[in-house]
């Protein structure tokens, strides 16, 4: 093909383009792919290099993860003993549960059913917000008994405080989904009053979601009180060890704990004075030391067991963020499906976003083992 | 006060300051092997261009033969020749590497402390500097130590550095073969005066450097500075401030001659009998607000001799 | 097809000429949001210009200041912390918000889709959106700027970066911003080549440019994550104290350098593969002769960028990692070296036997053979442990990755710039002002950063404000040679800029390009190609003839005539 005849056929396809663009794409298909099929694959191989760059923003984490369990297996059994078994094995199978609703509105979505994506997606949204709602219940819980990140870490577990009522964590929490609550349930009502087929579709599933979310929370609320009293006792059990544990040492030790302290707790010592002994202390410590050696912190210290919940937090909370982000591209395939949009040769944005929520799924499958069951 | 760089030693060749430790000819051999090699490879590619640039200039009446476009042998040639030489750097490389890492069993070791900006020596008989003091023809391992953010110890004319990570107990060593006074820097950002955090390596002979060192590590001879001495070498100051602030014991800031409320419900005067005890048996009196931590204090008896801790309580009582 | 114009299809021209008078990208449509929202690869790859070429000013002039304030050893015009956060800004300025963009997204945008045959990228909305991306992430770059206390380096190396004052948390998240525009970038790429190619475009017929962008994609989707999650954990290390880089915690900084460096080692690489493609594209055109060897340059790109993954621990050599981690690192390091290798000897033989011509691009693109060699052969002695530990964090390293990343893209930006110049905007610029920026640009840099190797070598920190009084010479020079430097680029934007007034219309072929954008008009169309197009041999340069009436180059009269496309 010449240069001269490319100018003109693109002459040309100036002169149609409005009028021709339209009538060989529908208006599902973008108007710079040739076909559906390429339209799809397109879609699809974006789909999986977005979730390889989520493994790998995860695998950041899962690799922290793994060093500091390695350098301090103790602080990982130690604290693991705090996360709730059955709250997490709850939301395990909630998701799992929530996996197979979303395959089942992606077969629906091929299939044209688009009733069946309006109803399987919804049930993907409930599923998810149960799961927040019992995480939100497992965070506050944990908030309550100083169970923080590292630097914020003042464990109360000894001595739990007896709340009245609900935790204030837990409230601040509710606030969110209770609104949109409030919200949706009005949107429905004025859906049935003006009969208005497709709001009713979408705000139907999406109020029975927000009400979900409360479900999960008296869910786990239950299961922690139920708990409470053995779960409550392990937890003591295993603050007084470390206690003990920590004052057994201070005792026959206290010459070195002396020295130890100051040193490894630059941060509650952090003036040059203090450190200035640790160095001079240590001194015998530090001439014996191997090349290069990590200086070990005691296992027992309190802002060494953080490091855990530091990282618990950490992956948690983005996999929740993931969980919301769902909820969201949810919403959208459930807004699409309600204005029946899909059908045997457009139902890609099902597929991917099954997809991404397969990922979010898979993931926790990881992080549950990895943090909640460790012995 | 002198500035540091007044005394900057002088770059002894084009590309590098005196050789003062016995890894440098080892360093600048390789390196100027390296150099010459780049050199080789740099003129060959640089004439090539400069060569077919102008060979195969665009002119009137000149049509260039579009045909030359690969060449097997070629392509072997010119991977298989730099991965041999590229495997020699690695090797070479690694073996002065190994060396820089292995020291020998013997080796006189200085504890070395980095703290936003400056550097601290402590040699093994107790002695502080700021400089670093070390003697010629003997291997010396540095155990390094921060306090806040990550340093690096850098000495150029002993071609070696390590960074200095809190946490961690990082070494380095070296033999330095030359006297003289050489440059120490910081080479790690560590924030508003890293390029300020300099120091001198000063290399003397054994005799001087014993000199040098028995010097450092005698007392000053005024009672007060004494006293100030010994609170910063024998880990006082780790528990005891000067300033007022509140570490882990009561600060001695205008503490002498003050009435203090003891653990047992008395009421007594801190004076010179009552540091002497404190020092030498410390749990026998508690002060209200420290009985918790009273045990975390060492006795002293048998470390400090009597002048000691005459020389002490004149500190303590100069802090008003 | 018929060679010559048909007149149904003049007809169609003139058609078209009456509903829109000039139907190219640029002016198809008009007004502000007709660009703000546009979801032309072109324009936002323009866009994306205008925007890093702003970024490249402000680091060029943070730049000027710094040597500036180096002139003479002591304290300046800045305080330490003054100095400090220049060079802080400098550095994040020219990594996140130029490099990092400049040839991927701002020439890639423009180029791919055209040089594939494509009508677009395969999701024009996400690329709109990485460069709102990118304007987010420099919005909070320039929040760092104005309260002025960002001074953690570009680095920020932990604990520095969590203890010290000033907008760290701003930073970190224009970076993780940034990052993921950087990651829909390289994902639309990757897609965009793999399902978007027209028939007959097969994977060895594809220009070396777009072989680099996939490479350079493939980094992008792979590295950049890892970035975004440890910008996140740096924040959170700094407001929820979970405390994983500090030893006070049980955490570990050093930590912190593998999780950075495993982005940003493979993110050197994002910055120079494109730079490659380009030099691969130009070096063949203007010797109007085919690439040597277009097997090894692409496969040397795959090569590069998997390398790219395992040698991130080169810059922690004097950070106390274990001895055989060391080793093992230093080994992988070298591996690289020869495929960059491989490329330059290519580049040099494409030549051989070619026809020469000298244009500004071309100037360009031997600026950059000649510095890149000295940045690649310079490596050999950071890769190698012994010298390493003298070299390590001085300015040796400093002018070691500037001829990399600035003689070696830059450079190679600018060349790219000078050759699709009039493909983007339709007009001619200055030969001869090209040429001359090209030369002063070239000696304005070799004077600036020579004499850092032989500072760093001799000793000198890098990161100094102030310094001893035995590098003062060397300094100045460097300085002299920054401002020449800075003067070569200023003749270069005065000279591109005034094309735009004063420049004759631009042919379709200026240089004798057989990529396929050559074959559109100068601008192109909105829609680049109507019917998927014929796709041939990119560096087929037979078919060619300069036509002095168009003052470019057109198909020879004969192939015309036949029609035939070989």
């Amino acid at each position: 093909m010449s240069a001269t005849e490319l100018d003109a056929s693109h002459n040309h396809s100036h002169g149609h383009d409005d009028h021709g663009h339209d009538h060989d794409h529908p208006a599902w298909l973008a108007h710079h792919f040739d076909d559906a099929e390429q339209q799809f694959d397109s879609g699809k191989l974006g789909i999986w290099l977005f979730l390889i760059t989520e493994v790998l923003f995860f695998s950041g984490m899962f690799c922290a993860y793994a060093m500091y369990r390695s350098l301090h297996p103790e602080i990982w059994t130690f604290s693991s003993q705090f996360l709730n078994e059955t709250l997490g094995a709850i939301n395990t199978g909630v998701l799992l549960f929530s996996s197979l609703t979303m395959a089942w509105a992606v077969r629906c979505a091929m299939l044209g059913q688009n009733r069946g994506v309006v109803a399987c997606t919804g049930m993907t949204i409930a599923c998810a917000a149960i799961f927040l709602g019992v995480k939100a219940v497992e965070y506050s819980h944990k908030i309550d008994l100083g169970l923080l990140p590292a630097g914020f870490y003042v464990p109360q577990v000894a001595h739990p405080e007896h709340h009245e009522g609900l935790s204030k964590w837990l409230i601040y929490f509710m606030i969110v989904p209770g609104l949109l609550l409030v919200v949706l349930t009005a949107w429905y009502g004025q859906a049935v009053a003006t009969a208005n087929a497709v709001q009713k579709q979408i705000a139907g599933p999406l109020s029975v979601s927000a009400l979900c979310f409360f479900l999960g929370v008296g869910l786990g609320l239950y299961l922690e009180s139920g708990e409470a009293a053995e779960h409550g006792d392990k937890a003591h059990a295993a603050a007084a060890d470390s206690h003990d544990a920590a004052h057994a040492e201070g005792d026959h030790a206290h010459e070195e704990a002396h020295a130890s302290d100051a040193a490894h707790e630059p941060k509650d010592a952090a003036t040059p004075a203090a450190t200035e002994s640790a160095s001079t202390d240590s001194h015998a410590d530090a001439s014996h030391a191997a090349d290069n050696e990590i200086i070990s912190p005691d296992v027992n210290k309190p802002n060494a067991a953080g490091l855990f919940f530091s990282i618990y937090y950490c992956m948690t909370g983005v996999h929740a963020i993931h969980i919301i982000a769902g909820i969201l591209v949810l919403t959208w395939v459930l807004v699409k499906a309600a204005q029946g949009q899909f059908h045997s040769e457009y139902f890609g944005p099902v597929d991917y976003v099954g997809l991404y929520w397969h990922l979010v799924d898979f993931i926790w499958i990881y992080l549950f083992p990895l943090l909640y069951l460790i012995t | 006060m002198i500035q540091p760089w007044l005394l900057a030693d002088e770059p002894a060749s084009f590309w590098f300051p005196e050789q003062a430790s016995t890894f440098a000819p080892e360093v600048d051999f390789f390196f100027h092997a390296v150099l010459w090699i780049c050199i080789v490879f740099f003129t060959l590619i640089v004439a090539g261009m400069i060569y077919f640039v102008w060979k195969f200039r665009q002119r009137p009446g000149y049509q260039g033969s579009p045909e030359a476009l690969h060449n097997n042998t070629l392509e072997i040639t010119w991977t298989v020749i730099p991965t041999l030489i590229v495997v020699w750097i690695f090797v070479r490389g690694v073996y002065g590497y190994l060396d820089m890492m292995s020291p020998p069993t013997e080796t006189y070791d200085i504890e070395v402390k980095a703290t936003q900006w400056n550097w601290s020596f402590k040699y093994p008989n107790g002695a502080l500097s700021n400089d670093l003091h070390i003697p010629i023809n003997k291997p010396i391992k540095l155990i390094m130590r921060s306090e806040d953010v990550i340093h690096s110890l850098f000495i150029p004319a002993f071609r070696c550095k390590t960074d200095i990570v809190p946490g961690r107990l990082n070494t380095m060593w070296f033999q330095a073969i030359k006297e003289g006074s050489f440059d120490l820097y910081c080479t790690e950002y560590c924030g508003t005066k890293h390029s300020l955090m300099q120091a001198m390596t000063v290399v003397q002979s054994q005799e001087q450097f014993d000199a040098w060192l028995a010097e450092a590590s005698k007392p000053p001879e005024d009672p007060i500075e004494w006293g100030k001495w010994l609170y910063e070498r024998q880990g006082c100051k780790g528990c005891h401030s000067i300033d007022g602030s509140l570490v882990v014991g009561p600060s001695f800031k205008g503490s002498f001659g003050t009435s203090m409320d003891m653990s047992d419900g008395q009421k007594v005067t801190m004076d010179e009998q009552y540091i002497r005890n404190s020092i030498l048996n410390p749990q026998s009196q508690a002060r209200v607000n420290f009985a918790a931590k009273i045990n975390q204090m060492n006795s002293y008896a048998g470390k400090l001799k009597e002048e000691e801790i005459s020389a002490l309580t004149a500190f303590i009582k100069s802090l008003k | 097809m018929s060679a010559v114009v048909t007149p149904g299809s003049v007809q169609t021209a003139e058609h078209s000429q009456s509903h829109r008078p000039d139907p190219n990208y640029l002016t198809h449509t008009k007004g502000f949001l007709s660009w703000a929202l546009t979801l032309d690869h072109k324009r936002i790859g323009l866009m994306y210009l205008v925007g890093i070429l702003t970024s490249f000013l402000l680091g060029g002039i943070l730049a000027l200041l710094l040597r500036a304030e180096l002139f003479f050893p002591g304290e300046q015009m800045f305080s330490n912390d003054g100095y400090n956060q220049l060079f802080t800004l400098h550095g994040a300025v020219m990594v996140f918000l130029f490099i990092i963009p400049s040839v991927p997204a701002a020439l890639g945008n423009f180029l791919v889709p055209v040089m594939l045959g494509a009508k677009d990228v395969a999701f024009p909305r996400l690329n709109l959106s990485s460069f709102y991306l990118w304007l987010a992430g420099t919005a909070f770059f320039l929040v760092a700027l104005f309260s002025t206390g960002l001074d953690t380096g570009w680095t920020f190396y932990t604990p520095y970066s969590t203890l010290t004052q000033g907008p760290v948390v701003a930073a970190t998240m224009g970076v993780f911003i940034l990052g993921f525009s950087s990651i829909f970038t390289g994902l639309n790429f990757i897609v965009t080549i793999n399902t978007m190619r027209p028939p007959g475009m097969t994977w060895f017929r594809m220009p070396l440019f777009l072989w680099a962008t996939y490479a350079t994609s493939i980094i992008q989707v792979l590295a950049t994550p890892v970035l975004g999650i440890t910008v996140l954990l740096l924040a959170a290390e700094r407001v929820l104290k979970i405390g994983i880089f500090d030893p006070a915690y049980n955490g570990d900084p050093v930590a912190f350098q593998h999780f950075f460096w495993f982005y940003s080692h493979p993110a050197v690489y994002i910055m120079i593969l494109p730079a490659m493609g380009i030099i691969s594209e130009l070096m063949s055109v203007h010797s109007h002769k085919a690439i040597f060897g277009y097997r090894m340059i692409a496969y040397s790109s795959v090569a590069i960028a998997l390398f790219g993954f395992l040698v991130w621990g080169h810059h922690m050599f004097t950070s106390g990692m274990a001895e055989v981690t060391t080793i093992i690192f230093s080994a992988l390091t070298f591996t690289v070296s020869i495929p960059s290798a491989i490329k330059v000897f290519n580049w040099l033989f494409t030549m051989y036997q070619g026809t020469v011509s000298m244009v500004t691009p071309m100037c360009y693109a031997l600026a950059f053979l000649f510095l890149f060699t000295i940045g690649g052969l310079t490596g050999l002695f950071l890769g190698s442990l012994s010298t390493d530990r003298h070299l390590h964090d001085t300015y040796f390293v400093v002018a070691h990755f500037h001829y990399v990343m600035m003689g070696g893209t830059l450079i190679a930006f600018l060349g790219g710039l000078f050759h699709w110049w009039p493909k983007m905007i339709g007009k001619m610029y200055n030969e001869l002002g090209g040429q001359i920026s090209a030369l002063v640009v070239f000696i304005g840099f070799n004077l600036t950063f020579l004499p850092q190797f032989v500072m760093g070598s001799r000793g000198m920190p890098r990161r100094y404000a102030q310094y001893d009084k035995e590098f003062e010479f060397l300094h100045q020079l460097s300085t002299v040679g920054a401002f020449v430097l800075g003067m070569g680029l200023f003749i270069a934007a005065g000279v591109l800029l005034s094309s735009l007034f004063r420049g004759r219309k631009a042919p379709a072929n200026p240089w004798g390009g057989d990529t396929l954008e050559w074959h559109c008009e100068s601008p192109p169309p909105f829609y680049n190609f109507l019917r998927p197009p014929v796709v041939k041999d990119p560096y087929d340069y037979s078919r060619l003839v300069y036509d002095n009436r168009v003052g470019g180059y057109v198909e020879r009269p004969e192939d015309r005539a036949s029609g035939s496309h070989k």
